[in-house]
């Protein structure tokens, strides 16, 4: 399934998830973003990450999930892909974990939905679960053109 | 044999087709001057084709070489003046040039292919220029040739340019040479450097035997001769040959000093070494000299040359006739004598046939240093990407500098600002001068222009003259490369369709050649392009019926347009004026692709003619694209960038005029700008942004913006400044939100968006229809184009009738109350404006049943201007303002309507006001001949 046994884990929602440690760019704190006016919903504004304009995405919004508290500042998980960069918005940033293909599971058919199109499956771990996402699912959101 | 090496075969037809287009431009500067042949220019072209003949049979590629061959031999009878360049002669030239061409841009089957036409022809013209004297040289192309007897005479002349091109080349494979046998000393079975070493040491033979420094050619030609045979296997390289190798190749760079310094080769004597390396390649290959095939050496040279071609020692020179030629020698500096430079007087015969004085040691003779910069330091070639990173990093700097500035302005500390103020000068200058590296002249692009004209009258039947100015105006690489197709189509048409056959031009009273006129200047930071032609200027009329007759437009719409927007027409997709479809152009496609693609540049296109006279196009375009000025706004906290090209002016609406001046047709807000009504479109509902409940603003600011021909005014919350800023491209995430056409940085390291006044308009419904111009295949869609342009102010007067009126038409819309309606003249009229506004009844001028009642004792009233009269529309209601394809049926005959169509699934009139106005002024005129 996943290739790489090292991922860089994150927290979502109380979720543990990871994401191949070779696609992270880098993690940074929150950072002022310019809004997008008419952006599709998941995309919640820009970021200047020294002269590279990002755009971020919010993995609450994006996995349908509520949003966070207020005073509850996101932290950003920059990916790296064929067209630039795109930082994802997680509550907060875990280890680097290192996976055994054993343990590894597909998601259960009850994960329906397009949060389930996300997971591409769940590492058994001591303590919890850890799921895998697909990022380059989780970055293809596009704009409704009307 | 054919040499597989891609990279070298690459690099060949690379430089062959960069010599041909320079053979183009000068066989077409031949041309000119039938009467005169302008020997240097022959010499010119013959070198490059020389050149090409001679990499081609060193690569393998016979049929190429067989074609540059026979364009050799037709340049060497014009160079002997046994030959005029006449039209017949440049065409076949040209011709053969373009096979070669293409034969060069399809290498890897050239030699399968079959160019016996070309070559046929001109051996044709040889034997022509032939017939009765010397026969014909049939045996295959030999690079001895290159000493061409002709320019042997020394003063003939040698352009500064060429020279210093020689010179940079010299040096430049001086240096491969040097670094190559190194290699070639470590790993000396290496067929391919030997290649290398060889097509190197070849090329120096050739370019200095042909500008006659035989100094250096029979250096390098005994050079050459050693390393055939090495080439060949017939020997090895060994370190005693390698370091003889290397003695030439340092006399030979003294040589190269030495004329770069004085401009003559100087007073080195080689003859000594020449032998000696003579004598090297003789005693290694047994005395077998140098007479193999493989090695191209001037022993086995065919003489069948008009002249004898001087031997490689150089020992005896053969006198060249001069006679033609010294007529140059005193307007030309001397800078290819092998005699010493004072004597500088002497004639060419006397030069010719003095010997080289015999210096002792080469070594021990001249040691002239270069003095200052050579002439083959002073350029380098760099990999555009790599220009390209560059800009991207100076913009980020450019940034990095507002930012500081920003700061530092802040802060008040002294110093800093000191500094600050350094930093930002030196950035300018920085971004300045990598911009400056982008920059190509735009004689680029024309250069292929004189030729293309010179074709297309040829077909056409016509004479044209191009004239250029302004060829060295510069532009960003990238806008070069995008304005080349439309700049080729605005010629074509120009020549096909502008210009006028020689004996129509002569009937009109104009010359007849006709001018093609090409301009560039700079202006306001932008590039205009003009293509003018004294032509027969575009018929307005026939456009108007092509239109019609194409379905692009209704005869209605049709004769409502002015001069310039009637021009504007040729701009549509699928038009052409063109009675037959010549193989040049009268395809339709053409001015829509040049209007496309100057617009996807953030270029404007305009087009002024004249019956008779001429027509202009005017191309304006940015300099470059990376950068460009925009305007700052906010709304609602969010700041956006507008692109200044988009920009027309700004309103801005205080008190009681931001309330006032404002009004609203079914909630549709318009601005009175100037007497027309201008749409507003709030940024902050477009993107949905805007905060339910504000009270309206003490201030408006109207951004007025151009989309597409139409204006519209962009209400934002506040006008910050114009900037310089950087585009930035859009993640593929929001790609697909048609406002934004980009982001950037802003001074304080936010990011800003960049609007897209275009899809603003869209999303507004400004613009009605997405614009699909690009494609050229659906006529269909262009068709619905042409007649979507009419926006139509629908009313609703008498019983349930609806009118529509083009809004072209509107003024105002006014709303007055019943009481202030007086009477002159039985007539109704309002005070309006300091004026008296005669108010038209509409129900009762279409004879419509009138139910009409105020409501709150107001009525809605139209201001239609027509001269410097205004009326006043009295209407029950104002419905709506649509956009809509019109398709009129024709009921009755009244007056006053135009005709009936369906409009949002009503029926609805469209009336024709100035017959209504006609109507009434005729009336009056009737009452007041009544009342006489």
């Amino acid at each position: 399934m996943l290739l790489a046994t090292q991922v860089c884990t994150f927290y979502v929602d109380k979720q543990m998830f990871g994401v191949d440690v070779k696609s992270v760019q880098e993690v940074i704190r929150y950072q002022d973003m310019t809004d997008v006016p008419l952006a599709p919903e998941s995309v919640v504004g820009l970021i200047n990450l020294r002269g590279q304009i990002v755009t971020a995405i919010d993995l609450r919004r994006r996995l349908g999930l509520p949003a966070r508290a207020p005073d509850q500042l996101p932290m950003n998980i920059v990916i790296r892909n064929d067209d630039g960069a795109v930082s994802l918005l997680v509550d907060h940033i875990g280890d680097v974990q290192e996976i055994d293909e054993e343990n590894f599971e597909s998601p259960p058919e009850t994960l329906q939905g397009e949060a389930g199109e996300l997971i591409q499956g769940a590492y058994k771990m001591k303590e919890r679960l850890l799921l895998i996402l697909d990022t380059e699912r989780a970055m293809n959101v596009s704009a409704i053109v009307d | 044999m054919f040499v597989n090496d891609p990279e070298l075969l690459n690099d060949f037809v690379v430089e062959s087709i960069e010599h041909l287009a320079n053979v183009e431009s000068q066989l077409l500067t031949l041309e000119c001057f039938t009467e005169e042949v302008n020997i240097p220019l022959v010499n010119k072209v013959f070198r490059s084709v020389h050149s090409i003949k001679g990499a081609a049979g060193f690569l393998g590629l016979g049929v190429v070489e067989k074609l540059a061959h026979r364009g050799e031999e037709v340049l060497d009878l014009l160079r002997n003046n046994e030959m005029k360049p006449t039209c017949d002669v440049i065409n076949t030239l040209l011709k053969a040039m373009d096979r070669l061409k293409n034969l060069l841009e399809t290498i890897d089957t050239s030699n399968e292919q079959d160019v016996s036409e070309h070559v046929d022809a001109l051996v044709e013209l040889m034997s022509v220029a032939n017939s009765g004297s010397s026969t014909e040289n049939e045996e295959p192309p030999d690079v001895c040739q290159i000493a061409p007897p002709q320019v042997g005479s020394p003063a003939s002349s040698i352009h500064p340019e060429t020279l210093r091109e020689f010179l940079i080349e010299g040096y430049d494979n001086l240096e491969q040479l040097e670094r190559d046998l190194v290699a070639l000393e470590r790993d000396p079975t290496n067929q391919e450097l030997l290649n290398g070493i060889f097509r190197n040491i070849h090329t120096i033979k050739g370019t200095a035997g042909f500008l006659a420094f035989h100094s250096i050619e029979s250096l390098t030609h005994a050079g050459e001769d050693l390393l055939g045979s090495v080439r060949n296997g017939q020997i090895e390289l060994d370190n005693e040959m390698a370091a003889q190798l290397f003695v030439m190749i340092d006399i030979a760079r003294r040589y190269l000093t030495a004329i770069e310094t004085t401009g003559a080769e100087g007073t080195e004597d080689c003859t000594a070494f020449v032998q000696q390396l003579k004598d090297l390649a003789s005693t290694r290959t047994g005395g077998a000299s140098t007479s193999f095939p493989g090695a191209r050496s001037s022993t086995t040279c065919s003489t069948s040359l008009p002249q004898p071609r001087p031997t490689s020692a150089g020992a005896t020179k053969p006198v060249p006739p001069v006679s033609e030629l010294t007529g140059n020698v005193v307007a030309v500096p001397v800078p290819n004598t092998d005699s010493p430079l004072t004597d500088k007087t002497i004639t060419p015969e006397a030069n010719a046939s003095k010997l080289v004085p015999s210096a002792a040691e080469p070594k021990s003779s001249l040691n002239l240093e270069p003095t200052g910069h050579s002439a083959a330091e002073s350029t380098i070639r760099v990999d555009v990407a790599l220009l390209d990173k560059l800009m991207t990093r100076v913009g980020e700097l450019v940034l990095a500098r507002n930012q500081i500035v920003q700061f530092t302005n802040a802060s008040g500390d002294n110093d800093l600002l000191n500094a600050s103020q350094r930093l930002n000068l030196i950035t300018t200058e920085l971004q300045e001068g990598v911009m400056k590296t982008r920059m190509q002249p735009i004689g680029n692009v024309w250069a292929k222009f004189p030729r293309m004209v010179r074709d297309l009258a040829a077909i056409c039947g016509k004479e044209v003259r191009i004239e250029m100015e302004g060829k060295e105006t510069e532009l960003d690489k990238t806008i070069i490369e995008a304005i080349k197709d439309p700049l080729t189509h605005l010629v074509r048409n120009t020549v096909d369709h502008g210009i006028e056959k020689p004996a129509k031009r002569v009937e009109a009273g104009k010359p007849m050649e006709g001018c093609l006129y090409l301009r560039a200047y700079h202006e306001g930071g932008q590039v205009n392009i003009e293509i003018s032609d004294d032509g027969a200027g575009l018929n307005l009329n026939r456009i108007k019926d092509k239109a019609i007759e194409r379905q692009l437009i209704t005869a209605e719409n049709a004769a409502r347009l002015g001069e310039r927007e009637t021009a504007q027409l040729i701009f549509l997709p699928g038009f052409s004026t063109a009675e037959t479809v010549s193989n040049v152009s009268g395809r339709g496609v053409g001015m829509d692709v040049v209007k496309t693609n100057i617009e996807k540049i953030g270029g404007t296109v305009d087009l002024q003619t004249e019956l008779g006279r001429g027509t202009t196009v005017k191309i304006k375009i940015p300099l470059t694209l990376a950068i460009i000025p925009a305007l700052i706004v906010t709304c609602q906290n969010n700041r956006f960038a507008i692109p200044q090209i988009s920009l027309l002016e700004l309103v801005r609406l205080e008190g009681e005029q931001a309330t006032a001046c404002i009004e609203w047709i079914q909630g549709k807000p318009v601005y009175r700008l100037r007497g027309r009504l201008l749409p507003l479109v709030y940024l902050d509902q477009v993107l949905k942004t805007a905060k339910p409940n504000t009270t309206p603003s003490e201030i408006v600011n109207i951004v007025v913006l151009r989309a597409d021909e139409r204006q519209f005014g962009l209400v934002v919350d506040r006008i910050n400044d114009t900037e310089e800023i950087v585009v930035k491209p859009l993640s593929k995430q929001l790609k697909g939100v048609p406002v934004y056409s980009g982001a950037t940085i802003m001074g304080d390291g936010k990011v800003a968006l960049i609007l897209d006044v275009l899809g603003l308009a869209h999303c507004s419904k400004v613009l009605s229809k997405k614009r699909e111009r690009a494609s050229l295949d659906n006529v269909a869609r262009s068709k619905e184009l042409g007649q979507n342009s009419q926006t139509l102010l629908i009313l609703a007067t008498g019983s349930n009738r609806r009118i529509a009126l083009p809004i072209s038409q509107v003024a105002r819309l006014e709303k007055i109350d019943v009481e202030s309606i007086e009477y002159t003249d039985d007539r109704e009229v309002v005070q309006y404006r300091g004026e008296i506004l005669p108010l038209i009844r509409l129900a009762n001028a279409l004879g419509i049943e009138d139910d009409f009642e105020p409501v709150d004792g107001l009525m809605n009233i139209v201001v239609y201007c027509e001269k410097d009269q205004s009326f006043g529309l009295v209407v029950n209601r104002i419905v709506d303002i649509v956009e809509t394809a019109l398709e009129l049926t024709r009921h009755g005959h009244r007056p006053g309507l135009l005709g009936s169509s369906v409009i949002q699934e009503h029926v609805t009139d469209i009336v024709d006001l100035p017959a209504i106005v006609r109507q009434l002024e005729f009336s009056s005129e009737l009452v007041a001949q009544n009342s006489i």
